[in-house]
């Protein structure tokens, strides 16, 4: 009896403190101190025309270290527990003519667009992330059309290496030659808007595009197990 | 008028929800899931968001649903394989 008191005593505590969150909770109408800032002084400060981008790799630069660290620990994790259990798969069928021709067709230019996404992350939407993903959803397609097509795993992990090696490196330069750890404004901001402009933020970003991409290409191959 | 189609969206994003539960065949399933994420992105590109749009539909909509249909033909394969 005394337990059930105890959880109701605990439980009518609990929904005060969110009566009361909901109560002293206005609406807002304007843009906080933060984001304002961000806003006004971004694109003279960091040169990105993307302000998101900005935001994603000069202002909050170690969120998405964070980001790319988690991303490799789920790609070694996948790795490892996919490792064994090979060769007890059974043969799959091959793929359609269509599909082998459209995958031919379409590889290239996925790979394209997905590098051009992850080059132009300062000026259009889009950038590291996305464009990693891109690439990596291009090599699924080859995976689809071509079960028996091999990928060199030696390459793919020497660019996920030296990509994530050159991205902590540009970081610390940052903080030797600029104002801290992965500030990007340790090369010149240059022309706002045009392709190599808004300091290192290309570079970072072609890092993080290759080192996304060639990680999801590894979870891919992992799964796919063969 | 843009906050009709917030609605007809939001509507068709429940109906394939609803539908990707229920559904019986597995692949019509997988398939309903990959619809949300393309309409949860025209959503985003709507509500001025085409960095995360992109994302969805990158990742939601294609990585996502090719995996899951990857691991279900496997599936299938070992069943059909230790059956007969």
């Amino acid at each position: 009896m005394a337990k059930y008191f105890v959880i109701i005593i605990l439980l009518i505590l609990l929904f005060l403190i969110f009566w009361n969150l909901q109560k002293n909770t206005a609406p807002r109408n304007r843009l906080d101190l933060l984001s304002s800032r961000y806003i006004d002084q971004g694109p003279r400060e960091v040169g990105s025309a993307n302000l998101v981008t900005a935001v994603v790799v000069a202002y909050r630069g170690f969120d998405t270290l964070g980001e790319v660290i988690v991303l490799f620990l789920a790609a070694t994790g996948v790795g490892f527990l996919m490792q064994k259990r090979q060769k007890a798969y059974p043969k799959s069928n091959p793929a359609s003519e269509i599909l082998r021709t459209g995958s031919d067709v379409l590889l290239p230019v996925i790979i394209l667009t997905g590098t051009y996404i992850f080059l132009h992350g300062h000026l259009t939407p889009g950038g590291g992330f996305q464009g990693g993903v891109v690439i990596a959803s291009g090599f699924l397609l080859q995976f689809l059309a071509r079960p028996e097509s091999r990928i060199k795993v030696r390459k793919l992990h020497f660019i996920e290496s030296i990509s994530g090696f050159f991205y902590v490196l540009s970081g610390l330069a940052g903080l030797i030659l600029a104002g801290g750890f992965l500030d990007s404004r340790f090369l010149p901001l240059g022309k706002w808007g045009e392709l190599i402009s808004a300091g290192a933020i290309p570079l970072i970003y072609s890092f993080i595009g290759l080192k996304v991409g060639s990680e999801l290409v590894g979870i891919l191959n992992n799964l796919k197990g063969d | 008028m843009i906050m009709v189609s917030f609605y007809i969206l939001g509507i068709i994003i429940l109906l394939a929800a609803i539908l990707a539960i229920y559904a019986r065949n597995i692949v019509t399933a997988i398939i309903s899931t990959g619809v949300i994420s393309l309409l949860v992105s025209i959503l985003f590109l709507l509500l001025a968001a085409p960095d995360v749009a992109m994302t969805e539909a990158a990742i939601g909509s294609g990585l996502t649903t090719m995996v899951f249909l990857y691991a279900y033909n496997r599936i299938r394969r070992i069943r059909e394989r230790n059956d007969g």
